[in-house]
């Protein structure tokens, strides 16, 4: 069994968009991925495609035969939903049909319009990652789940508003040479504190932005990449998924992510690293709080300390392991259903040295791609490695 | 599905908060959760039964929001919380105690009230 090879990606400009559908912004991923590839869109067997809250957004369900139309492919081609880890999934489902020897091409991607509905009917529909009986009847949003599990966390093993407001001003300052970023702005420690509270304990800069978006990327086995000549340095060599209750009342702890644990587990012991391998990693920083969860669930740092990664410097360009170098979902945006593609694109291109942030591990050699679903319920882990 | 559509086991469970004569549901190793469920999700036991809520949880963790979805968009700002009743932990809104003053292992009671925007049941803590 070889890894599986990234041999191109593209990603829209992540930010608002309203008028353009879903359909026309995969389009530009997905051609963009295609071109950069150099694969004949007649040599693709599949397409795994992610999306959320197309129905909701757009009234359209069944949006993976329409994707693949989209970017001029003939192949069998399947929506998965996964919330917030639905790329992350695709990803996962072509990696295990390739390494089953069952296609030589896929492209995998997703996208997500939001922004169309408006702040209150996003919010609204984003809410149905969760439970709608037991949590979204209490009153709970997504920023109030998040803020509930960093409570949760500092009255465990301490930490504050401020610690997290350091993770919002290293991600805003990551995304500021990122062209596909929704947010190119520099903000201070006391913009993130002073910022209007939307679930105490988190304030507006804690939180992602709303995004219209998409991503792609082919992916194809080795043999393919190495008969076709491509120029595909980045291999996907492990995969890992975990998942947990949906609803947060029913897990034994509310400050920390099990299904993000076993699927980095699943993704080192397939990829055959440890953590301390691991050069630099893309994280699912939905909320600030996120970042830290992911950081410490991916064994990147000890349990309960992983709130003092950003405000000591270690997590940003310039620290030993830097995390989110593309801005994270904080500034770069999160077009939910495109999120996990973006992630893998981010670090295939911070492997290859031509990412923006590619400077801030120029001998790096191993990257992770971590992405979660509603409040981690589902967690895809992927590890990226420079093969050639 | 309608408005008036009940949600099989979970509108009976609220009725039996409203009664007073509120349960969970336990597996014979003693992991607790709330209704419908036909298997124990940590053990896998099917051998469930009707067990009383305790009288009163402790909060575990909770939140003030204030931005909110449209079918809370009047309750707002509201308190969330995650209250701990020992076998089970329930999630409701806390009402009878200024939003500031919500503590963490303050001890509650658990009623079933209505959403201000839509009149809809809800669960409600409030302070014992």
């Amino acid at each position: 069994m070889t890894d599986p090879r990234i041999a191109g990606a593209g990603v829209t400009q992540f930010g608002k968009h309203p008028e353009r559908t879903g359909r026309d912004l995969f389009a530009e991923a997905g051609l963009e991925a295609l071109d950069q590839s150099g694969v004949d869109p007649d040599d693709v067997d599949a397409l795994y495609y992610g999306n959320f809250m197309g129905e909701l957004a757009e009234h359209q369900g069944h949006q993976g035969p329409l994707m693949a139309e989209a970017i001029g492919v003939d192949a069998p081609a399947t929506r998965l939903e996964a919330a917030c880890a639905s790329a992350g999934a695709a990803v996962r489902e072509a990696v295990k049909t390739l390494h089953n020897g069952e296609a030589e091409v896929i492209i995998v991607g997703g996208a997500e319009r939001m922004t169309n509905i408006g702040t209150a009917a996003a919010t609204d529909a984003l809410a149905i990652a969760a439970d709608d009986l037991y949590e979204i009847r209490a009153g709970m949003t997504f920023p109030g789940a998040y803020a509930l599990m960093a409570r949760a966390y500092f009255a465990e093993y301490g930490g504050s508003h401020e610690d997290l407001a350091h993770i919002a001003v290293k991600n805003h300052e990551h995304a500021l040479v990122n062209e596909h970023a929704q947010i190119q702005k520099e903000i201070t420690l006391e913009d993130a504190l002073e910022a209007p509270t939307i679930a105490s304990p988190l304030g507006l800069y804690d939180s992602c932005p709303i995004t219209d978006g998409a991503a792609a990327a082919v992916l194809t086995t080795e043999g393919y990449a190495a008969e076709h000549d491509l120029d595909a340095p980045v291999a996907i060599s492990g995969t890992g998924q975990g998942g947990d209750n949906l609803a947060l009342q029913d897990r034994p702890h509310l400050a920390r992510t099990p299904a993000a644990d076993k699927a980095a587990d699943e993704a080192y012991a397939d990829a055959g690293i440890e953590a301390g391998d691991v050069d630099v990693a893309e994280v699912h920083d939905c909320f600030t709080i996120a970042e830290v969860l992911a950081i410490e669930s991916l064994g990147l740092f000890d349990v309960g300390e992983g709130i003092d990664a950003a405000a000591e410097g270690t997590t940003s360009r310039h620290g030993d392991l830097p995390v989110n170098l593309s801005g994270g979902l904080k500034a770069k945006g999160h077009p939910v259903g495109a999120t996990g593609v973006a992630q893998l694109a981010t670090i295939a291109w911070v492997l290859d040295g031509s990412h923006p942030r590619a400077d801030a591990v120029p001998e790096g050699s191993v990257g992770v791609a971590h992405n979660a679903g509603g409040t981690v319920a589902s967690t895809t882990v992927h590890v990226l490695e420079v093969k050639e | 599905m309608t408005e008036t559509t009940r949600n099989g086991e979970y509108d009976d469970w609220l009725d039996s908060v409203e009664d007073g004569k509120a349960y969970y549901v336990r597996c014979d190793e003693g992991h607790g959760w709330l209704p419908p469920r036909r298997v124990c999700p940590s053990c896998g036991s099917r051998d469930l039964s009707e067990e009383p809520l305790p009288d009163s949880g402790e909060i575990a963790t909770h939140t003030t929001i204030t931005v909110a979805t449209p079918q809370f968009e009047d309750d707002a700002p509201y308190v969330t919380a995650i209250a701990d009743f020992g076998p089970v932990s329930i999630t409701g809104l806390v009402r009878g105690v200024d939003p500031e003053d919500v503590a963490m292992e303050d001890v509650v009671g658990i009623e079933v009230g209505e959403r201000e925007t839509t009149g809809e049941r809800a669960v409600v803590f409030r302070p014992r």
